[in-house]
Order: C-alpha cells, then sequence, then structure tokens
C-alpha cells in the first residue's frame, strides 16, 4: 500500500482502459462522428447565411461537444459493471476515488481529445477565424475534462439501472452549464477580439474543484449501485 | 426522533397545532398583502404577487438545502428519517421551484411584455428545477428505496455545491449578454407596510413546507416498514 | 506500511485460537422483505464455511455483505477484531471475493487479466507461470479472455485467489460451470488454503470431497 503501489495501479487501470479501448475501436470513432454530424446539422437547420453560423458557431460547437461526451458517457462503468470488475476494482486495497481517476481519465483521452482534433474542421464550417479556433482548443481541452468528470458521477449513479441512458441526460446536463457558458463566451470574446483570460481561468478552477471532488460523489455511488 | 414508529406518532401529534399555525399566518399575510398594503406607485396592483413569488423563489432554494442536508445524514449515520425527509422534500421544493417560476413568467407579463425573459433569477430558477427533476427521476427508477435514497443524497449533495457555480455563471452570462439591467426583482427598499405581510408569507411557506414534508414523509415510512410489527399494530388499532 | 503490521498481527492471533471473522445479530433485507435475521457464527484460521439455502434465501446478499459491497439493516461484522466498515481497505487487502460474475476482461489476454489482479494492492501471490500451471491453463497467455470457454473463463477468475495472498476467501459458488477437471483444481486450492490456516466461505450447489477438512455449513431458510 505504498504511493508507488498506487501509482502502478493507476497508470496499470489507465493503460487497460486504453488498450481495450484501442481493442474495440469502433466506440472511440463515434462520439467524435456524432459530434461532426450534429454541428453539420445546425447548418442544415438555420440555413448557410455565414453572418449567422458565425454568430452562432462557438454555442453550437459547444452544445454538440456536450452532448457527444454525454453520450459516450455510459462506457466508463457499464461494462465494468456487467462483467462483474467493476465489484473487484471497488475491493481493491486503493482508494476507489484515486481508481475512479484513472478510468475517467481514461475515458477522455479516448471520447474527449479526439472531439479536439476535429474542432479545426468544423471550425471552417463554420467560418470561425483562426484566432477562435484557438480559444476553441483551449477551451474544449480544460472543459472536456470536466465533463467526464462530473459525467461520471451521473453515471456511477445509473449504472444499475437496466436503462440509464435516458436519465443520465437529465442528471448531468444541468450540471455542464458552467462549462458551456464560459466555454461558448469565451471563444465569442476572441472572434470579437477582447481578452478571454477571464473565462479561461474560471473553466481552469473549475477544472480543479472537478479533478478535487468529483471522484468522491462518483466512488460513493458506485458503492450505492453495487450494493 | 430517531425509531420510525416514535417519530410517526410525534408527527402525528403536533401536525394539527402546525397546520392552524400556518393557516392563520397565510390567511394574515394574505389579508395584509392584497388587502392592507397600498398600490406599488409604478406597478400598480401587479406588484402583489411577490406575495407568493418571493416566498416561494426562496423557498425552492431552501428545500434544496434541506434535502442535501437530511441526505448527507441519512449517507453518514443511516439514519432512516432522515433519508425520507430527504426524499420526500424533492417533490415539494420542485413544486415551489414551479411556482416560482410560474408566478415569476406572469408578474414579468405586464413589465416586459413577454411571458418569458432570460432573466439572471428566471433562469437559474428553471435550472434548479432541472436538478430537482433529476433527483425525483433517479428516486423513481431505482426499485430498491433505501438504494434509491442513497442515490438521491448522493446527487442532491452533488447539485448543492454545483448551485452557486451555476447561479453566479448565469449571472455572470446574463449580465454578459443583456447589458446590466436592473433587475426587476430587486427591491432595494421596500416600505414596512409592504414587509411584514411578505414575512408572514414567508414564515407560512416554510410551516406549509414543514407540513406536506411531514406528511409525506409518514407516508413514506408506512410504506417501507410494512412489514415491522409497529405498523401491523397501528392497522390493527384502527 | 506501519498500518499493514497492525492488521497482519490479526490473522497471527488468529492461528492461536483468537477468531478472525466474528458475525453478530446480522439483519438483511430487500424490497422490504427480510432474507435473514438474527444471524451470527464465526469463522476462524483454518475454517470452511458453506453457506447452504434455496434460491432466493440470501447467500449472495450475505457474501455481498461479508464484502463490504452491501450494507446490512443491522449487526456487526469485525476482521481481527475491528469492524469491517471502518478497516476499508485494510480489510479488502486481506480478503479475496470471486463472485458470480467472472470479473475479467474479454478484451484483455488472460495474462493481461492476471497483471491486473496483481496489481490492486494486495500482497503478491504466485508469478504467472505457476498460477496458469496450477489452472492448467499454461500456454494460454497470450489468448484474449473472450476466446476462452466457459470453464475456462472461471479458472481465469480463479487465478485472482492466486494472484494475491490473502485470509479470507468468499467464493460465490466458484464451481459454476467447471468440468470435472476444473472442480478438482478449486476443491484442491480451497484445501491447500485451509491448510495453510485459511479462511473459506463459500456457497455452492456442489457436494464437495475435500479429505481432512471439517465442514461446517449454515442453512438460509
Amino acid at each position: 500500500m505504498t504511493d508507488r503501489s498506487l501509482a502502478r495501479a493507476f497508470s496499470l487501470l489507465l493503460r487497460r482502459d486504453l488498450v481495450i479501448n484501442f481493442r474495440q475501436r469502433s466506440e472511440c470513432v463515434n462520439p467524435v462522428l456524432f459530434f461532426v454530424i450534429v454541428v453539420t446539422l445546425f447548418a442544415l437547420g438555420t440555413g448557410a447565411d455565414r453572418a449567422l453560423l458565425l454568430s452562432m458557431a462557438p454555442g453550437v460547437i459547444w452544445v454538440a461537444a456536450l452532448l457527444a461526451s454525454m453520450l459516450s458517457l455510459e462506457s466508463i462503468f457499464r461494462s465494468d459493471f456487467e462483467d462483474g470488475s467493476l465489484e473487484q476494482l471497488l475491493l481493491s486495497a486503493h482508494p476507489v476515488t484515486v481508481l475512479v481517476l484513472a478510468k475517467v481519465t481514461a475515458h477522455w483521452l479516448v471520447t474527449g481529445l479526439p472531439l479536439l482534433l476535429v474542432a479545426p474542421l468544423l471550425c471552417i464550417l463554420l467560418g470561425l477565424s483562426d484566432e477562435g479556433l484557438k480559444t476553441l482548443m483551449l477551451t474544449l481541452l480544460i472543459g472536456t475534462p470536466i465533463l467526464s468528470l462530473v459525467g461520471a458521477i451521473g453515471v456511477a449513479l445509473t449504472v444499475g439501472l437496466r436503462r440509464g441512458g435516458v436519465i443520465i441526460s437529465l442528471l448531468v446536463l444541468p450540471l455542464y452549464i458552467p462549462v458551456l457558458i464560459f466555454g461558448t463566451s469565451a471563444v465569442q470574446m476572441s472572434v470579437a477580439g477582447f481578452p478571454v483570460n477571464g473565462q479561461l481561468s474560471m473553466l481552469a478552477a473549475l477544472l480543479a474543484l472537478a479533478l478535487a471532488l468529483a471522484p468522491l460523489p462518483t466512488a460513493a455511488a458506485l458503492r450505492m449501485s453495487l450494493s | 426522533m430517531g425509531s420510525p414508529p416514535h417519530f410517526y406518532r410525534f408527527t402525528g401529534k403536533i401536525l394539527p397545532w402546525l397546520s392552524l399555525l400556518c393557516t392563520l399566518l397565510i390567511a394574515a399575510g394574505l389579508w395584509g398583502g392584497l388587502v392592507e398594503a397600498p398600490a406599488d406607485y409604478q406597478q400598480g396592483d401587479s406588484f402583489r404577487i411577490i406575495y407568493v413569488h418571493v416566498p416561494s423563489a426562496w423557498m425552492s432554494l431552501f428545500v434544496y438545502v434541506v434535502m442535501a442536508v437530511c441526505g448527507a445524514i441519512g449517507l453518514i449515520w443511516h439514519m432512516k428519517n432522515a433519508e425520507i425527509i430527504a426524499v420526500s422534500s424533492a417533490p415539494i421544493g420542485a413544486s415551489f421551484t414551479f411556482l416560482a417560476l410560474v408566478t415569476g413568467s406572469l408578474w414579468g407579463k405586464p413589465m416586459w411584455g413577454s411571458w418569458w425573459v432570460w432573466d439572471a433569477r428566471l433562469t437559474s430558477e428553471l435550472i434548479l428545477l432541472f436538478l430537482y427533476l433529476g433527483v425525483i427521476g433517479l428516486y423513481a427508477a431505482i426499485e430498491d428505496k433505501r438504494t434509491a435514497s442513497r442515490a438521491v443524497a448522493i446527487l442532491a449533495l452533488v447539485g448543492l455545491v454545483n448551485i452557486p457555480i451555476i447561479h453566479y455563471s448565469v449571472e455572470w452570462w446574463n449580465t454578459l449578454h443583456q447589458g446590466p439591467t436592473v433587475t426587476k426583482f430587486d427591491k432595494p427598499s421596500i416600505h414596512v407596510s409592504m414587509l411584514i405581510p411578505l414575512l408572514l408569507m414567508a414564515v407560512g411557506f416554510k410551516l406549509f413546507y414543514l407540513i406536506s414534508v411531514l406528511i409525506r414523509a409518514r407516508g413514506e415510512l408506512i410504506e417501507r416498514e410494512s412489514n415491522s410489527n409497529w405498523v401491523s399494530e397501528l392497522l390493527e388499532k384502527r | 506500511m506501519e498500518r499493514c503490521g497492525v492488521l497482519m498481527s490479526g490473522p497471527g492471533q488468529q492461528r492461536s485460537g483468537e477468531p478472525g471473522l466474528v458475525v453478530s445479530d446480522l439483519h438483511c433485507s430487500r424490497d422490504g422483505r427480510d432474507l435473514f435475521k438474527g444471524l451470527s457464527f464465526l469463522l476462524r484460521a483454518g475454517e470452511l464455511l458453506v453457506v447452504e439455502g434455496r434460491n432466493g434465501s440470501g447467500k449472495t446478499s450475505l457474501l455481498r455483505i461479508l464484502c463490504g459491497i452491501r450494507m446490512q439493516e443491522s449487526g456487526s461484522i469485525n476482521w481481527g477484531g475491528s469492524p469491517i466498515g471502518e478497516l476499508g481497505p485494510l480489510y479488502h487487502q486481506e480478503m479475496t471475493y470471486i463472485g458470480h460474475h467472472d470479473g475479467i476482461k474479454g478484451d484483455l489476454t488472460v495474462a493481461e487479466n492476471i497483471q491486473l489482479a496483481k496489481a490492486l494492492g494486495k500482497p503478491s501471490g504466485d508469478d504467472l507461470q505457476t498460477i496458469l500451471k496450477r489452472l492448467q491453463l499454461s500456454g494460454y497467455n497470450e489468448v484474449l479472455a473472450k476466446a476462452l470457454s466457459a470453464g475456462q473463463k472461471r479458472r481465469l477468475a480463479l487465478s485472482r485467489l492466486l494472484a494475491t495472498v490473502s485470509w479470507l476467501w468468499i467464493l460465490d459458488e466458484p464451481f459454476t460451470s467447471l468440468d470435472g477437471r476444473g472442480i478438482e483444481i478449486c476443491e484442491h486450492l480451497i484445501s491447500s488454503h485451509l491448510t495453510h490456516g485459511g479462511m473459506v466461505v463459500m456457497t455452492s450447489h456442489h457436494a464437495m470431497e475435500l479429505p481432512g477438512v471439517e465442514i461446517t455449513r449454515l442453512r438460509l431458510s
């Protein structure tokens, strides 16, 4: 039970989840495709007016990112719950919060990071400037881990339900609102040429808070779901 | 208050008195607010909706805090009564929130000329309603009610931490997009004849919550303990 | 490591006759229906407890309560003199649970699954090759677990008992989907664990042949 063995457990669990995801690749591609499709649908739904699209772009991209992240949440704990690995994790001699953090990190690397990679493509589609793209990437980089961390609480609460998918959106989306507000506003401001340090600092503060606090209710909720 | 049968008997005794007191307070508040208080020089009689709107808005947040605190107590010390108060609070809190939203929108119509404005407080209230609905939905979705109350407690605590963040961010978003409009719900100075009925209503609403949460909790308790001896004794007495 | 030292004295005491796992007045209910009430027993080093009862009598619930996964309505479970809820990870360090589910990942190889079981903070047991040999899975290191047969998967789940050293084994129907050979292997694991001073709580529909082992039976109705 030394720190080293804890660090080893963290990295092994992280690597394990990445390997599993790599062996069934389709799971990581789906959220990205969803992200791109939703943005396309918005453009089709509102008409191809460039000015309108540009003014909506930050909000549309962020809402699509929220939904894409939410859709992929279930995979954090669902399969582990079904095959019994989750109860083994809870029975480990390590703090469950650290193991939760490893799983969320893996989930973010697999589903959150790819959103960042396609962001430039969406900026071209919606006509966002380079300055806007830079800020968008930054906000996504800080914001999407928050979505994974907070979302993990929702999954942990509903993983024991046969159909958790619908209710999880009700639990998680209201909690996503601050990220949406600061993320969108940062991009809008940077397009308009204003400094965005304030918004970025707020997002970073939220990330720090989520990193420190979110694993606690997640671990408690996992215990609840397994009991 | 620890044991369920004692809780049941004690609340059964105090409920009639609480109801009487609550009726008196709300009647006095309504009389003072709707009849005694003078009309507002700007808003005329339409301001009188604050006697329902403001106490409901206060209660919407208050009930959430009570729910989260009781949930935490239930979670940590495994106190059944606290768990039950927490889950029974959710629908009542949601109703207060809904009432605050409806009255706010009714008040907004003559003032803003539309039923809905993305005012910071109304928006926060709407999000609070979503949070309540999440709690209610989660409780309904989990079959084992003891497990469900633990889930509700965890969610309510997460919500409690998030409410100030959400509130702050919505307020910030609002000033950013609409410019610093003076929010009409702010009453920097309010005449004493208007304030007293408001306070009476606020206390009346608190009592009303207490009464409804106790009634709900008693029902929930009977249902959960339906196999135990004290419930069957209770039924035999009838 | 100091804290571990304290607990390690637990099993030592048990060998000198001090009780290891003490369960008193346990009450468990599900959906408002009592599964069992007033359940008490104790388990010392080298003892085997077999929990019996028909389906739905609460065998699995009892085992999960003993693991600390499930909450009891009332009653206490002590390990080496302290409640398991307070010990938390320190208790988990000294026990291994094999549930209904195998708890193995189909997309990982046999070797990777065992490696993971070793990484969860319990004292390390046999090395990979020895484990595979004892479970008769030699040569399967690089095979994905999902390609194994149901019996082989169950044997892989049992590898958790060997990958780490723990005093208390809690086994829920360990013989499920094992063939005659697999059952023999599992019985051998159990009796060798008991002769080394370990403790086992298990449920089983299968009548076991464990020469030289005294079986305590607990019947849930």
